[in-house]
């Protein structure tokens, strides 16, 4: 291996390396600015030159520049530490040194940094610049005269999140960034650009004067408002969730969160279910939790033990549905069913419901089907993985389904289903494509499989995917994209009764008219209310959604910040969220709810805590003790060729920032919804 | 003085016509063939034997930037010459492609074929509008005449030869920056390495080159290197085109040898210093962005890149810019600063906040109103920016400074002091 000397010391570095990185092999810090290690190389903010012996008499910008072997590189000269003063101090010059009300101070890489490798005092006695602050939608707040012109922001918005709506206009030192014509960012990461932001130039609008970073108390968690499973950090004081913010995670999100991960949090203090409610004369009134349980348990017995159906929702974790399964199975029925989207699914085939290739082998990709899937809605920062691999592999996309806006060109092969068979008969243009890339592989969105017709499609995508070249025992390239953190956890503990296949809803209703049963909704508002009449509804959740306004009885349960967790993501990869902060109100957590529920009605469930939960959890399905680890298998054994009938197709997500009862409670995500989805619907 | 038969720009003044039948009287196109059927290898050997330096400003050997060019890179190779002639007091390049452009078309295809391009780009600056227009016509003529284009001299080398209209940006003139805006894109220079040789134009190797560099390429072909490298001295060889401005009596482009005398030049072709050479206050030798010189050194300096360098300053593009003594140089250099501002392409931080807060003290020193150790504290501005920036404008925007406070510091002390008299007066 090549080496190069930094500071007197020797390391080895691989080729390809910058002298940066090498620098920091070495142990040697290098401040910067511009540079980002998931973004292009800029080189513009000069702050991490270094004195490169043998070189030209000047200092070099360590982010740019390749380390060559038997290099001598210093990073603490004379010539160094001039430079970076030199250049701290021009950065500071314009820079309004607001820090007091800025909401970047205390965590600015700016202030760190000047700490560090600036003058003492400033020698500029002219006038400062000022910059009119510019309008970049309900999430970012603007104060442009704190810029320092680094251009992360723009390089993201191009480069990852693919919108060219920002970009440096003017030049010298009246170069300003700017979203042009004074337009909201149209992309679903916009909100990455206030992480990257050195500086407190763009700054989150929700969270604009709300706190310090100080004050926060801050908690590793995971997202749930998709399937990824984003590694978040989510900063909490007393009972409020004042930010969310994302964690490195190669595996998943990269160093993105959407903006429903990050924003849609104000939903948590608002529409709660703090109390216990019970109706009466078509009202529902606070209540306790004794004379609820025990209504339930008489409704029960009334209405037929065995006869009692169990649904879970967008967020209903793993612990919940190994004690509300087990419950179920105690009053001897198996009606319990997560598929209230009505997405088909092989049974005993996890295959047919995971993202198998995995979301880290999406970015080497050199050709991608999507069947029925929108990304950008489904999984955003996934879109973002795909994106990259259109950049960086010149990947080809192809889609069945409707138009869509993906942020990178792709082909439309047919807006009906039909087109897989098609592409299986190599009669589509696509075939070639796909079928003579280096790393094809298959997405299929949930709006594809949600019709009777789900199963079909599903195993003639399995058709398609055993035929791509990279299949093998080791790869599989068939990866189905649910679109909630909750489906695979819950598949994976068979969380499904075959009553309900083809038609969820249609189905649900019969069996509710047969036998008026007890119906309890674990967070579940995807339902259309009437199909639930002449039962009796116990809601257990957190919002005040459309489900919970028809209830008979509504238990309160903790949100995501409130308890821990496990969860499956896409991929089947287990995640264990942290409580952030305790429960609001009354609420408990569901296992316990059904644990006293439990032995009211003797279905002789044991756990008495949160570990005997998960060690029933475990013996259910040895896939959820190896945490953060996907489990994957390559056997499409379900593949078949089909007759796929022309069918039309819509995606099944009308509104990406108010999809679930936490983001429809949240005014953020409303502001969103107005002023990104309404203007471009009106335009 | 350079003789009348050694000189290679025959009709700088316009005196002949600059189309195609009376640039063939001149001896250009003449044997083009001959040439070219030499092999490229022969005619960068050529240049580099005749020590040509670039005519641009930097003085880079031209034959050897010539030949990083790689021999079979599998993608396409581009020649761009860069006559995006913006640095204040220069006209050089102007003449030759208004009076004589097949001079420079023919240079074109010679380094094309030298170094291995099937096309060239010439990006001309936005304001050269007629010139544009005549170079596009000389361009149509030798495409006619098969002179370029397909088969190009019947050599069996096919060259095309592009003309781009700049949009007016000084720092458009700096060679990155130049084939970003041919790409298209926002003219900022970018980061270097990788070298244009490596990765130019579209990711292409690349040679950007002065137009007078390439319009003296087939004259040294023809006449030999050896008759280049005899004129002027070890290193700084051959003639080069002055343009001189400012206060002197006869304003002018001239084709000199290397090493000519500032004082010689100035007097037999300017028509000498408006009132006389005493009444010299300073010279700025090459173009805006070198340190301007006192008469104390004009009075010997010769016209050359190492005589130049060795007094400090530099021959840049050979746009020497005279000062008499009726000159505020204080604002003259000022007004400079104001330029190297206002042109700061404001991608980097040294030249984007720098080029401002120069210019603000240099108002200052303007009228006096700045401090004594003011004086400084701009000398260590300018060394802040100076080697720190991606393109060399920063450097250029320090120098004038520089050389303003080496050699007449005591005229801005002179004007402070003055100033703070007055103000407790």
């Amino acid at each position: 291996m090549p080496t190069i000397t930094i500071d007197d010391k020797k390391v080895e570095f691989e080729n390809g390396m910058t002298v940066m990185q090498a620098c920091e092999l070495a142990g040697a810090e290098i401040p910067r600015f511009c540079y980002h290690e998931k973004l292009s190389i800029a080189g513009n903010c000069r702050m991490c030159l270094v004195e490169m012996e043998k070189g030209p008499p000047k200092p070099v910008a360590s982010c740019a520049m390749p380390a060559g072997d038997g290099m001598v590189i210093k990073t603490d000269s004379e010539m160094v530490k001039k430079a970076r003063k030199g250049v701290m101090e021009f950065l500071l010059i314009n820079h309004p040194l607001d820090c007091p009300i800025c909401d970047q101070g205390g965590e600015c890489d700016l202030q760190d940094q000047a700490l560090h490798y600036g003058f003492d005092k400033s020698r500029y006695e002219e006038n400062k610049r000022a910059v009119k602050n510019k309008h970049m939608g309900p999430l970012v707040s603007t104060i442009m005269t704190r810029c320092i012109h680094c251009t992360r922001c723009v390089r993201f918005s191009t480069e990852v999140a693919g919108v060219d709506d920002l970009g440096l206009l003017g030049r010298g030192e009246n170069a300003e960034i700017t979203t042009y014509l004074e337009k909201t960012i149209d992309s679903e990461l916009s909100g990455n650009v206030i992480d990257l932001c050195p500086v407190g130039a763009l700054t989150s609008k929700p969270y604009s004067f709300k706190s310090r970073p100080w004050e926060l108390t801050k908690t590793e968690t995971f997202d749930v408002f998709d399937g990824v499973g984003s590694s978040i950090r989510v900063d909490t004081r007393g009972k409020q969730v004042l930010r969310v913010l994302p964690r490195i995670n190669e595996d998943t999100n990269e160093e993105w969160i959407s903006d429903k991960t990050r924003f849609a949090i104000d939903g948590l203090s608002r529409q709660r279910l703090d109390k216990v409610y019970i109706k009466e004369n078509d009202k529902l009134n606070a209540s306790d939790w004794d004379s609820a349980l025990n209504i339930i348990k008489d409704e029960i017995n009334i209405r037929g033990k065995d006869k009692t159906i169990t649904l879970s929702g967008k967020f209903t974790d793993a612990e919940t549905i190994i004690s509300s399964k087990l419950f179920s199975k105690g009053l001897g029925s198996n009606f319990y069913d997560c598929r209230f989207d009505n997405a088909q699914i092989i049974h005993g085939e996890n295959e047919s419901y995971k993202f198998n290739s995995s979301i880290q082998e999406v970015e080497n990709a050199d050709a991608i089907l999507l069947v029925g899937s929108n990304p950008r809605w489904e999984a955003s920062v996934l879109n973002a993985r795909i994106r990259k691999a259109f950049i960086h592999n010149n990947c080809q996309v192809g889609l069945i389904g409707p138009a869509l806006d993906l942020n990178y060109a792709y082909k439309e092969i047919s807006v009906s289903l039909n087109g897989l068979n098609e592409i299986l008969d190599n009669k589509s243009e696509f075939s070639k494509v796909l079928f003579n890339a280096k790393n094809p592989i298959i997405i299929v969105g949930t709006s594809a499989i949600n019709t009777s017709e789900g199963s079909s499609v599903l195993k003639t995508c399995a058709e398609i995917a055993r035929k791509l070249p990279n299949y093998s025992e080791s790869f599989n390239p068939l990866n189905i994209l649910n679109q909630d953190i909750s489906r695979v956890g819950s598949l994976e503990l068979g969380f499904v009764n075959k009553v309900f296949d083809g038609n969820f809803e249609k189905k649900l209703k019969e069996e509710i008219g047969l036998n008026k049963p007890v119906v309890f909704l674990l967070g579940l508002d995807e339902l259309n209310p009437k199909s639930l009449e002449g039962s009796f509804v116990v809601y257990l959740g957190h919002h005040g959604d459309v489900n919970a306004q028809h209830a008979d009885i509504i238990l309160p349960s903790p949100a995501y910040t409130e308890k821990s967790s496990t969860f499956m993501n896409i991929e089947g990869r287990t995640i264990q969220t942290s409580r952030c902060h305790n429960p609001l109100g009354d609420a408990k957590e569901e296992w316990k709810i059904f644990r006293v529920l439990s032995d009211l009605l003797d279905c002789g469930i044991q756990f008495n805590n949160l570990n005997d939960v998960r060690k029933t959890l475990i013996n259910e399905n040895k896939n959820f003790l190896a945490i953060l680890e996907a489990n994957s298998s390559s056997n499409l054994s379900f593949s078949s060729k089909e007759d796929i009938k022309d069918q039309s197709l819509s995606y099944n997500i009308s509104n990406f920032y108010m999809n679930d009862s936490i983001s429809r409670a949240s005014e953020t995500m409303a502001n969103c919804t107005n002023e990104i989805l309404n203007k471009a619907k009106a335009s | 003085m350079l003789k009348e038969e050694d000189k290679i720009f025959k009709n700088l003044y316009g005196f002949d016509d600059w189309s195609l039948d009376s640039a063939k009287k001149r001896g250009i196109w003449s044997n083009t063939k001959e040439i070219i059927e030499k092999g490229s290898d022969f005619i960068v050997e050529e240049i580099k034997s005749s020590q040509l330096r670039g005519r641009g400003g930097a003085g880079f050997p031209a034959g050897l930037k010539w030949s990083f060019m790689p021999k079979d890179s599998g993608k396409p190779q581009y020649l761009v010459v860069n006559a995006d002639e913006s640095e204040p007091g220069t006209c050089k390049d102007r003449e030759i492609i208004r009076n004589d452009p097949h001079l420079l078309l023919e240079g074109c295809l010679i380094a094309g074929f030298a170094m291995h391009a099937n096309a060239c780009y010439i990006y001309i600056r936005g304001e050269y509008y007629s010139e544009a227009s005549n170079l596009q016509k000389a361009i149509d003529e030798a495409y006619q005449n098969n002179l370029i284009g397909r088969n190009a001299c019947g050599t069996n080398w096919n060259y095309d030869i592009y003309l781009h209209r700049g949009a007016g940006a000084y720092i458009c003139g700096e060679e990155t920056a130049l084939l970003e805006s041919l790409e298209g894109k926002k003219g900022q220079p970018r980061l270097k390495p990788p070298f244009p040789a490596g990765a130019g134009l579209y990711g292409c190797p690349t040679t950007v080159t002065n137009v007078e560099t390439i319009a003296v390429a087939p004259t040294i072909i023809r006449r030999g290197a050896s008759w280049f490298s005899g004129l002027g001295r070890e290193n700084n060889t051959g003639s080069k085109i002055f343009s001189i401005s400012g206060h002197v009596n006869n304003p002018c482009n001239v084709e000199e040898e290397m090493g000519i005398g500032l004082k010689e030049l100035i007097e037999n072709h300017a028509g000498g210093v408006i009132g006389g050479w005493d009444n010299l206050l300073a010279v700025i030798p090459g173009g805006a962005s070198v340190p301007l010189l006192p008469k104390s050194i004009c009075d010997t300096v010769k016209m050359d890149f190492d005589s130049l360098k060795e007094v400090q300053s530099g021959l840049g593009t050979a746009a020497v810019i005279v000062m008499n003594k009726s000159t505020d140089i204080v604002d003259a250099i000022c007004r400079l600063s104001h330029f190297y501002k206002h042109e700061s392409c404001g991608q980097c931080t040294p030249c984007r906040e720098g080029t401002g807060w120069m210019f603000r003290m240099m108002e200052k020193m303007v009228k006096g109103s700045a401090q004594v150790n003011d004086i400084d504290k701009l000398l260590d501005v300018t060394k802040q920016i100076e080697g720190h920036t991606i393109c060399a404008l920063g450097d250029a925007a320090a120098w004038p400074i520089q050389g303003l406070m080496r050699h007449f510091r005591p005229e801005v002390e002179k004007r402070i002091k003055e100033y703070q008299l007055g103000e407790v007066a």
